[in-house]
């Protein structure tokens, strides 16, 4: 694995999505309009809970639609020359930082207009952006996979969210009550055990999704 | 020819059917003639697990040799396990409503856990019947199978001991280790796990040589 190729073909990607700025002012359309109809058809959230259950869930949706075209430019042609020139670890790799980046970024978004729409019930903001900033990249983790099984599948978007649902799920639910205790605004002793998991999530799914990169990538 | 691990098996199931319900058990509150349920509820989970183990293996030997016939054992195996998901579920949420008075609860992570195991071989099955070429869905299956099978380990193993859960053995319930299961059960316990793994992989091995007879029947 090499550095230097990973950073640029990080850098790739970055270009390119700031080439194509559709793509990225799409994102930002469904990420405002998912949360402005929330806001509409609530009305205003009082329970938490409520508050919660509905952030993450907006959040996967937004997480799995982005993600879903992370590998779905990759033509033929396009695959075969990555194949010969990169080796599949860096390859990924690079798609899961700069997911994890985009990802990260999204979220914030995602809770400033939830925030400003909706109303803001967190207590304990550095705990929630913890539990954004870990939850976004252990979330791009496995999310670059299921996108390159889904690619690799014909059929990629159905697939994408069929594959990814439930894989997803032990993370959602860790980082639903570890967003809950900063919520509520309990102290860091209680809660630091589902940081703890969350982070080592994190490493679980990067390591396994370059491990197994690795054989889904020879055709 | 009939192997001994076979009738081992039958045996063994044969015996914990009846001495389950006729043995002795420990008189405990709520719990009451239940506590019987360990003798099918428990070993039909260990059952499970050790299908779903069993695919996972031979996802790893499938990606590290490419050989296909490992491929049918990983795929038949993973629909064994499912295939146990369903009288585990059906015990479980009869035990349930005696026991803790619902059916189902979303507050139990083990049952949320087995839930998402479900749904996560329902996709396993999909994403195999989405691909066409033999080599490439071996592969990917695999691939999907082995990284599946971690998250829902993190979810069925991990998790649980960490919040709260009805189950013993979790969120300071005492495990059936501990005072539950007296010797008596024991006796009875340890047989029927045997006997359902056994089981399962009777059923696997029919599966898997009917699988095999397909496979070579369409190579043709």
């Amino acid at each position: 694995m090499n550095k230097t190729v990973l950073y640029h073909l990080i850098k790739k990607e970055f270009i390119l999505e700031f080439r194509q700025k559709s793509t990225l002012a799409g994102i930002l359309v469904y990420i405002v309009a998912t949360v402005f109809i929330s806001a509409l058809s609530f009305k205003k959230i009082i329970h938490p809970t409520i508050w919660n259950a509905l952030f993450w869930t907006i959040f996967m949706f937004i997480t799995v639609n982005v993600s879903s075209k992370s590998f779905m430019q990759e033509t033929k042609g396009k695959g075969l020359f990555n194949y010969l020139h990169y080796h599949p670890q860096t390859f990924i790799l690079s798609k899961i930082i700069y997911n994890m980046v985009l990802m990260a970024v999204l979220s914030l978004l995602t809770f400033f207009f939830y925030s400003w729409f909706v109303g803001n019930m967190v207590q304990d903001f550095g705990m929630f952006l913890l539990a954004l900033l870990f939850s976004s990249s252990a979330f791009s983790g496995v999310l670059s996979l299921m996108s390159a099984i889904a690619s690799k599948a014909n059929n990629n978007i159905s697939l994408m969210a069929i594959l990814s649902f439930p894989v997803l799920m032990p993370l959602l639910l860790v980082s639903v009550k570890l967003s809950k205790h900063a919520i509520d605004g309990l102290a860091w002793s209680v809660s630091y055990k589902y940081l703890l998991i969350l982070v080592m999530l994190n490493f679980v799914v990067v390591a396994l999704a370059t491990l197994l990169f690795n054989y889904l990538w020879k055709e | 020819m009939i192997k001994w691990w076979k009738i081992l098996s039958a045996l063994l199931i044969l015996y914990t059917l009846i001495w389950g319900m006729l043995g002795p058990v420990p008189q405990l509150d709520i719990l009451n003639e239940t506590i019987r349920n360990v003798y099918y509820h428990v070993p039909i989970w260990f059952a499970m697990l050790f299908q779903m183990g069993y695919s996972v293996v031979y996802a790893v030997k499938q990606l590290s040799k490419n050989d296909l016939k490992t491929d049918i054992i990983s795929h038949q195996a993973a629909q064994t396990g499912l295939f146990f998901s369903l009288p585990g579920l059906l015990t479980g949420s009869m035990w349930a409503k005696f026991t803790w008075g619902t059916w189902w609860t979303f507050q139990d992570p083990k049952l949320n856990g087995v839930a998402i195991a479900v749904l996560i071989y329902l996709a396993y099955f999909i994403l195999r019947s989405s691909i066409d070429d033999e080599q490439k869905r071996a592969r990917i299956g695999a691939v999907y199978n082995i990284f599946a099978f971690v998250m829902m380990f993190v979810f069925i193993m991990i998790l649980p001991r960490l919040t709260d859960s009805l189950h013993p053995g979790n969120g300071g319930n005492p495990a059936f280790g501990k005072y539950d299961l007296d010797n008596n059960m024991r006796m009875i316990f340890y047989p029927a796990v045997i006997g359902w793994v056994l089981f399962s992989l009777w059923i696997l091995n029919v599966k898997k040589r009917l699988a095999f007879l397909t496979y070579a029947n369409n190579e043709i």
